[in-house]
């Protein structure tokens, strides 16, 4: 095996009760700031030699490469990459498969992520994510959205309608929905799914929003509907969003990470990756050479 | 293959399955026909004016002058009876010995079976047993008894190669010639008038208690304590087996221990119920002590035994079938494990273990091995809820089988046995329906 730290199972025991949302993450972190104020330009995520593993095969191997806050980075590479691997790693998603472990460093404002104190419950609530194919639960509109807020015990009554409000509305979805808030989810269009979804992440107030091919399973209209929203996003969140498509990162993102059989190959601003790639591989990928 | 073979054979095989639904529908019609009539036939009868005097004297229910007038009416037409036989008594007892000893025994034959159809004699002596203070309380009972009284039953051994033939001779002839023939013919004639046979809905037949071991009234106590036992096997199954179902769905992995102990409660399920109920009197009541003897309580117990197999196989399934997206999104938003299970997965999961836990109270409902020896008793009183803690109860299941084999007059009584039959059949039924409905408008709401 080679994971150093397997994930501790710290998500049975802890129980997200504090209302600060800026809720440290592990009890000797100094207390965090909003995105953006970081001391001196530190990098909001650093990877340092991470590497994830499923029982012995490494998905990600020995990824080192930093992710600045309230900006978008996107990373491509062809399936099976590992791209959504790191992704899912950043918010300990991986926690959930069986056999999963990681070595290396991983950490979100210096605070390293895999460390036995690590309050995953208070991690999630700072990284929101958003999924390939839109899932809302099967309840009505607003208790989607209320959902993170409720479980937190961020908000009740009035209050609660607010953030549902804002989170609706930040999330572009609000006027077609507002006078469905008590239907059922699901009887949203995939388009308007996907922006509920992203509307009951940003409800709970997180700095970072992971996008795991949020706009795959949807039609084009719906896609750039999407697009626009990551780029209002912008500056107010750090997103990270995995995508097949180098169209979609090029529109969106700002620095863009190549990831190729779980290497990463190349990483830097979006203009210089997709114009001037520095590596062999890079050019061939993003030219539709393979992948 | 030849298109034409191919084609014979998908028609064929069509045809096939299409006779099987029409069989499978004509044993249900077969099946349920009889026990539809019959049943009803607990609820909808002939009553006699016996059964409105018994209404009126037990619980004041009728017209008590209208009531009364009319068992005047009955006694009126009755009375040239009474007549006749109060002659021949007279007779008898002046009567030579020859004649005494001709006619006494088919004359009190006589006299038991009109007691027996018409109750005891105007002014006489009031019997102890409440069955024979009233006579036939329906026109189809009244009507084999007079067939009874009017042909009596022989056996015929004059073929000496074979068993007895049985011969029906009118009983008229054992009195021939002694003054006593117009009876049978009064009898035959008149009895309508003397038991005034009316169409009677008995509703109450499921909310009365029952007189004399289910010779009159209802099956209250019966319907209350399948309600007792099917309910309280409830309140121990479902907690326990959707704990269970959780745990093995969300918690205890795939390892050796986990697959026996799947492969155990797999096997429970196919345990015959007398065992459960052999078990719950040897672990509840003989070791556990939670009852001095049979109680609701020790059968609550064994039928949650019985059916948490059931519960907890079909939850587990229904908790794995929730999308695993489900979860996702919730431990993503930061939801811990047991949140997400509350909030999302065991909501999601709802159709499919309230489908199992309804169909399993139709199934505590109707098992009846094991409360045999936990909680049914033949006869009783309805039970308060604190009661259940230490009383046994009878039940529709045990008391069907009770009625069909043990009752001292099982053939006096044969509808409210076939009532109980209706009663509990339907009963599982609206719970199976009651199951449908539920999960339909669940997934309609999960689903948008």
């Amino acid at each position: 095996m080679g994971g150093e730290n397997a994930p501790p199972n710290t998500e049975d025991a802890v129980i997200a009760s504090d209302e600060n949302s800026n809720a440290p993450l592990a009890r000797p972190a100094p207390r965090s700031r909003r995105p953006g104020t970081e001391a001196g330009g530190e990098p909001l995520i650093r990877a340092k030699d991470f590497s994830v593993f499923y029982r012995t095969k490494a998905a990600v191997d020995k990824v080192t490469f930093d992710i600045e806050a309230r900006k978008v980075t996107a990373i491509i590479g062809p399936s099976g990459c590992g791209k959504s691997t790191y992704l899912r790693a950043i918010n300990r998603m991986n926690d959930l498969i069986p056999g999963c472990g990681t070595s290396g460093m991983l950490s979100l404002e210096a605070q390293p992520l895999y460390e036995p104190n690590v309050d995953v419950v208070a991690l999630r609530k700072m990284v929101g994510m958003v999924f390939q194919k839109p899932n809302p639960f099967p309840k009505s509109v607003f208790d989607n959205v209320a959902f993170g807020p409720r479980i937190h015990g961020q908000a009740a009554g009035e209050r609660l309608a607010e953030i549902v409000e804002r989170s609706l509305r930040r999330a572009a979805l609000f006027d077609e929905v507002k006078d469905r808030l008590g239907d059922n989810a699901l009887g949203l269009s995939g388009g308007q799914q996907q922006r509920l979804c992203i509307a009951r992440a940003i409800a709970v107030d997180p700095k970072i929003l992971l996008m795991d091919e949020p706009a795959s399973a949807l039609d084009p209209r719906s896609t750039a509907r999407i697009e626009d929203l990551i780029g209002e996003l912008r500056g107010d969140y750090t997103i990270i969003i995995v995508t097949h498509n180098m169209q979609q990162a090029a529109r969106v993102s700002d620095m863009t990470a190549f990831f190729y059989e779980g290497r990463l190959v190349e990483f830097g601003s979006t203009d210089e990756i997709f114009t001037k790639p520095r590596e062999k591989e890079t050019e061939d990928y993003i030219t539709g050479r393979f992948g | 293959m030849e298109l034409g073979t191919r084609k014979l054979f998908d028609r064929s095989f069509s045809f096939v399955s299409a006779l099987a639904i029409v069989l499978m529908a004509l044993s249900l019609v077969i099946l349920l026909g009889p026990l539809v009539v019959k049943g009803s036939g607990a609820f909808l009868f002939r009553g006699t004016i016996e059964h409105r005097q018994f209404m009126l004297d037990k619980f004041g229910r009728g017209d008590r002058e209208a009531v009364e007038a009319e068992a005047a009416r009955a006694e009126a037409a009755r009375a040239p009876v009474y007549d006749l036989l109060r002659m021949f008594e007279a007779r008898l007892d002046t009567a030579d010995a020859d004649f005494r000893r001709q006619y006494r025994g088919d004359f009190k034959d006589l006299t038991g079976l009109i007691g027996e159809l018409f109750g005891p004699v105007p002014g006489g002596e009031v019997p102890v047993l409440l069955r024979q203070q009233y006579g036939q309380t329906r026109w189809d009972r009244a009507q084999l008894k007079l067939r009874e009284i009017l042909m009596v039953e022989e056996y015929d051994y004059s073929d000496q190669s074979q068993m007895g033939k049985k011969v029906l001779k009118p009983r008229v002839d054992r009195f021939e010639g002694t003054g006593l023939e117009p009876l049978f013919s009064m009898l035959e004639t008149g009895a309508r008038d003397m038991l005034g046979p009316r169409l009677t809905l008995y509703h109450r037949f499921l909310f009365d208690e029952s007189f004399d071991s289910h010779f009159f009234g209802g099956i209250w106590p019966e319907l209350l304590g399948t309600v007792y036992l099917a309910l309280g096997a409830m309140i121990f199954a479902i907690p326990l087996g959707i704990i269970t179902a959780i745990y093995l769905a969300e918690y205890a992995g795939e390892s050796h221990l986990v697959g026996l102990l799947r492969t155990s409660i797999s096997s429970l399920a196919g345990v015959p119920s007398i065992v459960f109920g052999l078990f719950g009197l040897a672990f509840f009541i003989n070791t556990m002590k939670i009852s001095e003897s049979k109680s609701v309580l020790a059968g609550a117990l064994t039928l949650a035994v019985l059916v948490l197999p059931t519960v907890i196989r079909a939850s587990e399934e229904a908790i794995k079938a929730v999308p695993v997206t489900y979860k996702e999104a919730a431990m993503s938003l930061g939801a811990s494990k047991w949140r997400t299970i509350l909030t999302v997965m065991l909501p999601a999961a709802l159709p499919g273990v309230l489908t199992s836990i309804i169909i399993s109270m139709g199934r505590a409902a109707g098992e009846t091995a094991p409360i045999i020896f936990t909680a049914a008793v033949s006869v009783g009183k309805p039970l308060a809820v604190w009661q259940t803690l230490t009383q046994p109860t009878p039940a529709l299941p045990w008391n069907i089988y009770n009625l069909a084999t043990e009752h001292e007059a099982v053939d006096e009584i044969r509808h409210v046995q076939y009532g109980m039959v209706l009663t509990l059949v339907v009963l599982v039924l609206v719970l199976n329906l009651a199951a449908i409905i539920m999960r339909a408008r669940i997934l309609k709401r999960l689903r948008g």
